[in-house]
């Protein structure tokens, strides 16, 4: 049996990954989700913080709501279960989502958590990172717009060494000249705890699909 | 050889065995790769080869539509190779023909025994094929160009797929035919190599050909196959090796 560990493409679903998802289908107890993956994940309604009644799901997400859930089983099928109940998931208000690719999702959070405190620090948006490369930024215009611009910068430069200090040197320089911009404090949503798979380590990139 | 058109029929051979772009019998057209230009698709390759161009890009695996074609032990490939209007000296009309349609199909069928499709049953791997510019053997063209679309979506197969067309040309036969050779020539034999099994995955022929003039074109075949897999490992490497400028983000 041969295993490949893909360095691009589609997000491969682990259990326990914390990810982002947009509601694409509403059934009488449960939910589809994509969440980037092969299939769409169903959210059953038992998996959500709610007590809905049969058929009215529909009065708690609709498609095109974006949620943050966290993949709980994987079968031989393809089959992905998630689950809305748990610290930090639920539905997402507001804000934007900035795919990135899966594969930088490591770099983007950081070591520790580095980076994305980093983006957090100077822009005062909220941020959560889903391990399926989805990002949901909320905060101004131009907390958003700067978020969303360092993200662009990780995606390219991911490989390099240096990369928090050339994105603080990014975040310092568009600094807004009166404060900190967006508002801060910590909102519902903090940001997804380190995943539980370890983060690809840098410089270990070779292609394997091939071989 | 049959004499009608006969006068209208360029030299394709010279006396020194040169063809009618100066390549010798066994000689490629030049063939440059690039991998991974889309951002939109999951993986993408774009395959400058003698006169053709061809964009590749791949999605998925994904949820299948429609459903019905949903497979619940496998993922199904599915192709479309279409050739753009401007693709050729008189405008080709556009949208499906019999032969797009052929060609999505043999090419759907060589990379499904080559992907691992046990490993996302009720999904689909979808592949857009559109050939820009056409000059002789875009099947073959596109068929390189979405193998390593698909290695660049990170899906798991046995390996990549090159391929190439020999042809019978002048009662010689000869390597990788351009338009012309394939224009005026007897025979047409496209293929597509497993290199490390050697196995082939996708083979036709159009004209005709002795018994011996067939493996003789077999022959000539995998060899180009074989240099043709160099380049596409080596477009793989520039996009994902080591000091490559960023995998997963267009260039």
């Amino acid at each position: 049996m041969v295993r490949i560990v893909p360095l691009s493409g589609r997000y491969i679903p682990h259990a326990g990954d914390v990810v982002v998802g947009t509601v694409t289908d509403v059934q009488g107890t449960f939910w589809l989700l994509d969440i980037g993956a092969p299939r769409w994940a169903p959210l059953h309604m038992t998996g959500t913080p709610w007590k809905i009644d049969f058929g009215e799901t529909e009065n708690y997400l609709r498609v095109g709501d974006s949620v943050v859930v966290a993949v709980e089983s994987l079968d031989a099928t393809g089959r992905i279960g998630v689950t809305m109940n748990g610290d930090g998931l639920g539905k997402l208000e507001g804000g934007t989502i900035v795919p990135i690719s899966p594969a930088r999702v490591p770099r983007v959070i950081g070591r520790g958590g580095s980076m994305i405190t980093t983006l957090t620090r100077h822009t005062g948006a909220r941020i959560v990172v889903g391990q399926n490369g989805r990002v949901w930024v909320d905060g101004s215009e131009e907390a958003m717009r700067r978020v969303a611009e360092s993200l662009r910068l990780i995606e390219e430069e991911g490989q390099r060494s240096g990369l928090t200090e050339r994105i603080t040197s990014y975040l310092t320089a568009t600094e807004a000249p009166a404060g900190p911009s967006g508002h801060a404090g910590p909102g519902p949503w903090h940001t997804p705890p380190e995943p539980a798979r370890a983060p690809a380590e840098e410089d270990e990139e070779t292609p394997s699909q091939d071989e | 050889m049959g004499s009608i058109g006969a006068k209208d029929v360029p030299v394709l051979i010279t006396a020194d065995g040169r063809r009618i772009d100066g390549r010798k019998a066994d000689e490629l057209r030049p063939l440059a790769i690039t991998a991974g230009p889309l951002k939109q698709a999951d993986g993408s390759a774009f395959v400058e080869w003698g006169a053709n161009k061809v964009m590749a890009a791949v999605y998925g695996p994904r949820e299948v539509h429609p459903r019905h074609l949903q497979q619940n032990n496998k993922a199904i490939v599915q192709c479309r190779y279409n050739m753009a209007a401007f693709s050729v000296d008189e405008r080709k009309r556009p949208g499906l023909d019999r032969r797009s349609q052929e060609i999505s199909k043999v090419i759907a069928e060589a990379f499904e025994s080559v992907i691992f499709v046990e490993e996302y049953p009720r999904t689909s791997i979808d592949v857009y094929i559109e050939v820009l510019q056409a000059n002789a053997g875009t099947r073959c063209a596109g068929l390189v160009a979405a193998s390593v679309a698909l290695a660049d979506a990170g899906i798991p197969m046995v390996d990549l797929v090159p391929a190439v067309a020999v042809g019978k040309v002048a009662d010689s036969i000869v390597l990788d035919l351009k338009k012309e050779e394939d224009n005026y020539g007897s025979a047409d034999l496209p293929m597509a190599l497993v290199p490390q099994s050697g196995r082939l995955v996708l083979l036709q022929m159009e004209g005709h050909m002795t018994r011996e003039e067939l493996h003789r074109a077999l022959d000539l075949g995998v060899g180009g196959c074989r240099k043709i897999y160099e380049v596409m490992r080596e477009a793989l490497r520039t996009r994902y090796g080591a000091d490559a400028p960023s995998p997963g983000v267009a260039a």
